[in-house]
């Protein structure tokens, strides 16, 4: 549905997106995952047809963005982070207005804004202008706004920015409900977002493709190492850190200690287990087994910048395993 | 066609679901209203004084109030002008609803034609305000009907000419001051460009003459109808236009 091949954009000084390729399925939900600035924003837009790309290709629905950027236009619902709306206008103005915009017949479209309202829960509002709404509503009144032409790919920037945690996890339920019957591309940089929702995850980092891959792939790759936050406080006589450290470092499975923090008699550590290997039983057992009191001990999922230092580690290795 | 419709329609939705439509539309009137009863008064004033000294013969309506009333419509476009055309573009950018327009399948053209189209027809509405005040002097006396005809043409083709103008550095800036100032300004100089050259034969005088948008108002407001004026403000209308599109298709390459 969504062919992009050897993707540039080059702005004055700068490097928005660099040689990215990847393809997406029809129906197929995507996450587009990178930190701020990583250049999702600017891919969406070229897939869009809303800036050029300065090389490479992007075909969607069989059509290429430069070449015949109006039927991609037809063909495509786009939501972008802040959502395009006109505050003096009421939500059932404002979503007939977008679809007379995509090319829809006045006709058809009474009952397509019925079942679009039905389905992004904005019935209530109809009638209400949109400067009044709260920032949940417009996040949806602008989704039901882009999937009012029925497009057969679905292009959603950032849709969860901004949004309370039950309007996100609202917004994310409805995105996978639309999910059968568009194909979804959407941006984010909240990883367990991604888990939720998506079957496959493209990654950038810095404009640069880092992996492309489905989401259970990528999970058991990250999942491999295991992080452990683990808070320890002595018993009677006061610790010392690099005591607790070596004896956490024996534990069979740990490939690093960090110290993290010490306060009032008690310490803080990150450790991190090998590849594949479960090492919070061992931990425990090794802290109560020297006398010292287990305060904490959970697992810490791994924030977006690791898994992007893991994946960008990674693939020097391999690079410098194939120079070898 | 259709598309070009369906955002004129939007934009006269807009102004006139805001206060702008309504505060330009009382503002033009005021003072609109103001330059009349100035016009009309100083026209009596001559009259009777024409009467007292003996010397009483015919006046001409036309000549001695529609014809300046012309000119001050002139002076006023140059505030209503700005405010009609700052947020054409200038807000869309800012609140980034250009990316809505940008990614629907509808051409760059046909969005600026539905926006000009839309300031056209507002500040038609303004003119249309005026003739009640012109409505008063068939009331009360005989004015030509044919050069009131043909001065209005005159000011509708320069409001049109200033619009796409305004259009265009609306088009260039995300900041409405920032268009709105720029748009005044520039009418501004297209308004005073000529005056120091009133009486200059030489070639540079003769070429600032021919451009200067204001002195081709004249002409209609003598209720002279001549190809040459109408010509001269389409091509400054169409000149506006196609540089509005050429700073669309630049955002796009720079952005």
């Amino acid at each position: 549905m969504i062919k992009v091949e050897g993707l540039t954009k080059r702005y004055a000084r700068t490097v928005a997106v660099n040689n990215i390729s990847f393809e997406v399925e029809k129906g197929q939900i995507v996450g587009f995952l990178g930190p701020n600035g990583a250049g999702k924003t600017t891919t969406m837009r070229i897939l869009t047809c809303f800036l050029p790309p300065t090389e490479g290709s992007a075909e969607v629905a069989g059509f290429d963005v430069t070449k015949e950027p109006m039927a991609v236009k037809r063909r495509i619902g786009y939501l972008p982070e802040t959502p395009p709306l006109y505050p003096e206008m009421e939500v059932e103005e404002y979503i007939e207005f977008v679809g007379r915009l995509k090319g829809m017949a006045k006709g058809n479209l009474g009952k397509r804004i019925d079942e679009v309202s039905a389905r992004c829960n904005i019935t209530d509002v109809r009638k209400k202008l949109i400067g009044k709404l709260s920032k949940g509503y417009r996040q949806r009144v602008g989704l039901a706004a882009a999937i009012i032409h029925n497009p057969d790919v679905l292009i959603l920037d950032e849709p969860t920015a901004g949004l309370d945690p039950e309007q996100r996890r609202e917004t994310l339920l409805l995105i996978r409900e639309l999910a059968g019957d568009h194909t979804i591309v959407l941006s984010t940089h909240i990883l367990p977002e991604v888990e939720q929702t998506c079957e496959k995850v493209i990654i950038i980092s810095k404009g640069k493709l880092v992996a492309t891959d489905s989401m259970s792939n990528l999970n058991s790759r990250l999942r491999g190492a295991e992080m452990v936050a683990v808070e320890v406080e002595g018993r009677g006589g006061s610790l010392n850190k690099d005591m607790v450290r070596q004896k956490l470092e024996q534990v069979p499975g740990v490939s690093r200690v960090m110290h993290e923090d010490s306060r009032n008699n008690v310490l803080r550590y990150h450790v991190e287990s090998l590849e594949g290997r479960s090492i919070r039983a061992d931990l425990a057992r090794a802290v109560v087994s020297a006398d010292w009191n287990l305060i904490e001990l959970h697992s810490i999922g791994l924030s977006l910048e690791e898994i992007f230092l893991q994946l960008t580690a990674s693939d020097k290795e391999q690079a410098a395993g194939g120079a070898q | 066609m259709n598309n070009i419709m369906i955002i004129c329609r939007k934009e006269i939705r807009s102004y006139f679901t805001s206060p702008i439509a309504y505060g330009l539309l009382a503002f033009f009137a005021f003072i609109y209203g103001w330059f009349f009863y100035a016009a009309v008064r100083f026209f009596v004033q001559r009259g009777t004084d024409m009467m007292m000294s003996g010397r009483g013969g015919p006046m001409d309506v036309n000549e001695w109030v529609i014809r300046p009333l012309a000119m001050n419509v002139a002076v006023i476009n140059l505030f209503i002008i700005p405010m009609i055309t700052m947020r054409l573009f200038a807000e869309e950018k800012r609140s980034g609803t250009i990316e809505l327009l940008a990614t629907s399948p509808i051409r760059d053209i046909e969005i600026i034609l539905g926006k000009w189209f839309a300031a056209v027809i507002l500040y038609a509405c303004a003119l249309l305000l005026s003739l009640f005040d012109v409505g008063l002097l068939f009331f009360y006396g005989q004015p030509e009907w044919k050069p009131i005809l043909v001065s209005y043409l005159g000011l509708l083709l320069l409001g049109a000419a200033l619009l796409a103008i305004g259009a265009f550095l609306s088009n260039t800036t995300r900041n409405q001051i920032v268009a709105g100032i720029s748009t005044f300004a520039v009418c501004l100089i297209l308004w005073v460009m000529d005056w120091m050259f009133a009486f200059d034969q030489s070639a540079v005088g003769k070429a600032i003459s021919y451009i200067s948008i204001n002195s081709r108002l004249d002409n209609f407001s003598k209720g002279v109808l001549d190809t040459k004026d109408i010509i001269f403000y389409l091509s400054v209308v169409f000149f506006g236009l196609f540089m509005t599109a050429r700073s669309m298709e630049s955002l796009r390459l720079r952005s």
